[in-house]
């Protein structure tokens, strides 16, 4: 790469298939914080494992489309089960601990998925991933039905717009995919259910006394995570049309925790303004022409994240929207 | 205690679950001596007692990341996420002695070692004494930790970028004795951390700074009431910390190579070090992280090695849900 003059062209601003990149990561980033904000803003479950979620979501839909030939409109709802499945497996142990351990085995089962899709080469393809199988010289594609789904929206499209993003048909999923998370999320926030869960995130004790299984609550928060990690597993799947190891580490949930306090803890709206300010920054810093090599910049990028987090939890740990009598930040 | 006597006539297993819970250490070292028996069985006292002293290789670094991060968490209740990234920084430190400046390598470890505790204690008075005088919470710390960890892995990459880089040391001689192979490097690393953690052990054991470390990991409280000056021992802690971590990624960088994710990588064994062996408590942390390099190393004999990594945090787990307050962990309310 040569190095470049010092110049700062803001271009890419104005160009939409920079935004239309930017808001397709964001909104993925956005379905996968609706979860932690149930969890860790209205449960108090410092839930680690949203990049495991993802994993097993993605991994389970393409296993199955590649491996038993079947429907990827099949294969989605049996992978959305089968990581709730997962996340009731984990729950049922790892909920009865205090936060920090529920952290760090959170975050430690994320790593064994990882590790074990890195491992099981046969099942997952290892370190190269998932993608495309040839069978009889032909070539099968986990993300085909989709492809041409995505095609008939861009010829529909293309009525009203000459020359449509082929990003576009994905990026209206995802938001609506927000969309609909978000209000639905924020319904249910309101009825007795979402009372409990806040009645546990405050005083779980308390809670217990009057009654309430807080275990199953808790569960259900976590299910319910788990459920959006595997959507959000699958969008990723679909924007990156592969699936390795590598998508899944640990980063991406703390990046999701990034958006989390940016948008601010108990607010479902702040999870997809902050997912759009988070990523506009990463992104922006991508396509800013800086006078330094790809290297230093992707340490910059890296670093933005960092300040994100420490700047907020010391000078606004509510974020943008969340609420400072709402924010139950103690132990 | 007046449990044991009063239930004379309870059924075996009763009697087993009474034992695991009154005498968790004795419990999992006869789990750890049946393990033993059972793999020389199989496989042969020469594989075993090898493996063994591989493990031990991967202990000794667990165990000086492990000491410094319980005492930071008992005695200041922060889960830090950036103590793995202390490592790395460690080991760029040593790099930059070692090899970019030709000095030995001793030279090395010693700036490394201070370089990290100085790391730390500027991190305590600029970070986390005024956090918490704030009151901040436990998420609110962790989190400032996960960012702190980012700031100091990019700096790092800023610096050196992401190539894989190596310490000057021996990876070609090795020695032999009774039969076992250890390379030159691995015997320089098993006996370092070895020496270090012992003068560790004592120093918490018996010095008077390690008894007033102990009392403010039990009771931050009630220490400052007796009298310790509280912001001091904290200070030392830190240094304490900051040094053993330093240390152990010097340590880790001789024995594989240095890259910025060195430390991260280490940072959920040291984690299941610290937690097997009750956070807060320092001989735990250190019994815990030799004993999680070894059974590693020992699952090698028995699956194929990639899988190495995956069963320390499987064991991490299982320990976890079994007994969190782990082995040498006394049972408290939570």
């Amino acid at each position: 790469m040569t190095e470049l003059p010092l110049a700062f062209t803001l271009e890419a601003f104005t160009d939409f298939g920079f935004w239309s990149g930017v808001l397709v990561i964001a909104g993925i980033y956005a379905v996968v914080t609706l979860g932690l904000q149930l969890n860790v803003g209205y449960t108090g479950l410092v839930n680690f494992g949203q990049a495991g979620f993802m994993a097993v979501g993605a991994y389970t839909m393409a296993i199955l489309v590649l491996e038993t030939g079947l429907s990827l409109w099949l294969a989605m709802p049996l992978a959305v089960a089968a990581t709730m499945a997962f996340g009731v497996i984990i729950g049922l142990p790892a909920l009865r601990l205090r936060a920090d351990y529920f952290a760090i085995v959170t975050l430690a089962t994320a790593e064994v998925v990882r590790l074990a899709a890195q491992n099981a080469r046969d099942l997952t393809g290892g370190n190269k991933g998932l993608y495309c199988n040839f069978e009889g010289g032909e070539q099968v594609c986990f993300d085909d039905s989709w492809r041409s789904v995505s095609d008939s929206i861009l010829g529909f499209i293309e009525n009203f717009w000459s020359d449509p993003e082929s990003l576009l048909p994905l990026l209206l999923v995802v938001w609506a995919t927000v969309a609909i998370g978000t209000v639905a999320l924020g319904y249910i926030q309101r009825t007795p259910w979402g009372r409990v869960l806040r009645a546990v995130r405050e005083d779980e004790d308390a809670a217990r006394a009057l009654g309430k299984n807080t275990l199953l609550y808790k569960i259900q928060s976590l299910a319910i995570s788990a459920v959006l990690g595997a959507l959000a597993g699958f969008f990723l799947a679909l924007f990156l049309a592969t699936i390795t190891p590598d998508d899944y580490e640990p980063i991406v949930t703390f990046f999701a925790f990034g958006v989390l306090v940016l948008g601010g803890l108990a607010s479902y709206r702040g999870v997809a303004i902050g997912a759009v300010i988070l990523w506009t920054l990463l992104e922006g810093t991508r396509y800013v022409e800086l006078p330094i090599s790809e290297e230093k910049a992707a340490a910059l990028r890296f670093a933005i994240v960092g300040v994100v987090l420490i700047g907020l939890m010391a000078f606004r740990p509510q974020g943008i929207f969340g609420k400072r009598e709402e924010m139950v930040l103690g132990d | 205690m007046e449990a044991s006597t009063a239930r004379v006539e309870s059924s075996p297993g009763e009697s087993l679950r009474e034992a695991a819970r009154e005498r968790p250490a004795a419990v999992a070292f006869g789990v750890i001596a049946l393990m033993v028996l059972a793999l020389i069985a199989a496989k042969g006292v020469h594989d075993v007692a090898q493996a063994s002293l591989n493990g031990l290789t991967l202990g000794v670094i667990y165990a000086l990341g492990a000491v410094g991060l319980t005492l930071v968490y008992g005695i200041l209740k922060l889960v830090n996420f950036a103590h793995g990234d202390f490592l790395t920084f460690g080991a760029y430190m040593a790099y930059m002695v070692n090899v970019t400046w030709g000095m030995p390598l001793f030279a090395g470890i010693f700036v490394a070692m201070a370089a990290t505790a100085v790391l730390g204690l500027f991190l305590e008075r600029a970070m986390w004494r005024p956090m918490r005088s704030r009151g901040a919470g436990f998420l609110q710390l962790l989190l400032m930790a996960i960012g702190l960890a980012f700031i100091i892995r990019s700096t790092i990459q800023w610096f050196w970028g992401t190539e894989i880089r190596t310490l000057d040391v021996n990876v070609v001689d090795s020695a032999t004795f009774l039969g076992l192979r250890i390379g030159e490097t691995e015997l320089m690393v098993v006996l370092v951390g070895l020496v270090v953690l012992v003068v560790t052990g004592l120093v918490v054991r018996f010095s008077l700074l390690g008894k007033q470390m102990r009392a403010l990991s039990d009771d931050l409280a009630l220490a400052e009431t007796a009298g310790i000056d509280t912001r001091r021992v904290i200070l030392y802690t830190w240094i304490f910390s900051g040094a053993l971590a330093g240390l152990a990624g010097v340590l880790s960088g001789a024995l594989t190579n240095l890259r910025p994710e060195l430390g991260f990588e280490l940072l959920l064994p040291i984690f299941a070090a610290v937690i097997l062996g009750g956070i807060g408590n320092p001989f735990g942390a250190l019994v815990g992280g030799l004993v999680l390099g070894v059974v590693i190393e020992w699952s090698t004999l028995v699956i194929e090695p990639r899988w190495k990594v995956t069963v320390g945090f499987v064991a991490l787990i299982i320990a976890l849900v079994i007994r969190p307050q782990g082995i040498f962990g006394k049972a408290r309310a939570p």
